[in-house]
Formats: C-alpha cells, sequence, structure tokens
C-alpha cells in the first residue's frame, strides 16, 4: 500500500517537473524581453527542478544520497531567482530598456 | 527487490520513467541552447546558460537515481555551485558599478 502510493508519487512528481520545465523552457524561448524572460526562469524552472528532484529523493529511499538531493534541492531553491534577479539587474544597469505593449519582439 | 526495479506504468520499470525524463529533460536543454546563441544581449545568454546549468544538475541527479550510481549527487552538487557562482561573477562584473546583489 505506501510501496504503491511512494511509486505513484515518483510518477507524479516527475511528470509536473517535465511541465514545469517545458513552461520554463517556452518562456525563456519565446517571451519578448530579458526581464520576462529572467521571470519565467527563476520561477517555472526552480519548480520544475524541486519536483524533479523530489522524485529522486522519493526513488532513493532513506539513504545518505537523499540528504544530498534534499541540500541540492534547498540550494536550487535558495541560489536561482537569486541568480535571475542579479542577471536582470545586470540588463537594467546596462541600459535595457524594458518591453512594453507594442514593441518589436527582442 | 528495489524501488527502481519495481513498475511504474505499463511495463516500464522506475529506473525506465527516470531515464526517460531524463531524455526529455536533455531536448529541453537543446532547445534551450536556441536562447543562449541568439540571445540579443549578453544577459539573456547569461540566463539561458543558468538555466542550461539548472536542467544539467536535474539531468545528473535523474541519471545517479535510475542507475544506481549515488556519486553523481556530489557532481550535481559541485555543478549547482559552479553555476551559481557563474551568474553572479559575470552579472556583478559586467557593471560599471557591480552592486547587482
Amino acid at each position: 500500500m505506501i510501496a504503491g502510493v511512494r511509486i505513484g508519487l515518483i510518477g507524479v512528481c516527475l511528470a509536473l517537473g517535465l511541465f514545469f520545465t517545458l513552461v520554463s523552457t517556452t518562456g525563456v524561448i519565446r517571451l519578448p524581453d530579458v526581464f520576462s524572460r529572467a521571470h519565467t526562469a527563476s520561477q517555472a524552472d526552480t519548480l520544475g527542478a524541486g519536483f524533479a528532484l523530489a522524485a529522486v529523493a522519493l526513488t532513493l529511499g532513506w539513504d545518505t544520497a537523499t540528504v544530498k538531493t534534499v541540500l541540492l534541492l534547498v540550494f536550487i531553491f535558495v541560489t536561482n531567482p537569486t541568480a535571475a534577479h542579479a542577471i536582470a539587474r545586470a540588463a537594467y544597469e546596462e541600459g535595457v530598456e524594458p518591453w512594453t505593449t507594442g514593441d518589436e519582439r527582442r | 527487490m528495489s524501488v527502481t526495479e519495481t513498475a511504474l506504468v505499463a511495463g516500464y520499470t522506475v529506473a525506465d520513467g527516470l531515464l526517460i525524463a531524463a531524455s526529455l529533460f536533455v531536448t529541453l536543454a537543446v532547445a534551450m541552447l536556441y536562447r543562449a546563441i541568439v540571445g540579443p544581449t549578453n544577459q539573456d545568454r547569461v540566463l539561458a546558460v543558468n538555466v542550461l546549468g539548472t536542467n544539467t544538475v536535474v539531468i545528473l541527479a535523474l541519471l545517479g537515481a535510475a542507475l544506481d550510481e549515488p556519486w553523481f549527487l556530489d557532481i550535481a552538487l559541485v555543478y549547482a555551485l559552479l553555476n551559481f557562482l557563474m551568474s553572479i561573477a559575470i552579472s556583478k562584473f559586467t557593471v560599471e558599478r557591480g552592486g547587482v546583489i
């Protein structure tokens, strides 16, 4: 029973991780300027990586490797939005104009 | 019997599912390479490489679980650290004042 729930959760976490990474890839490729791309890269990609690493942690079970996976998950949750923020701020300081409605796609 | 050998869906084991997910993550990473090559500003490229690095970390973790090689996770941890350092360093030192964080 518990094993069945665990296997089901692994499948669901993998599917959700793939879905959110697909959303983030679509956003980074399709959105019009660097600021909107930074926004999708920080949010959707962090969630996708979080779900995929949760699936890995569920697969490994009680093990030292699981501790490393959870450490990796926490680290990605902290650093990914920080990096996206720093990149967006660097773009603003360099004078990249934010995209507004009606502008050409960049 | 370990977890990786139990059935996930329709004849595929959990290890198969993890490997299929890893291959799809590779496909998405290759698609992301488009932005790293085309991206009109330097920041676009750094952002795309940062997301690519996160994907690489996830792929390493999935492979480590699927092939039962837990030391892949050590490499994934180091890669995540280097990836973060790369983004911060590039965004900090391409700007004159350097106070991006």
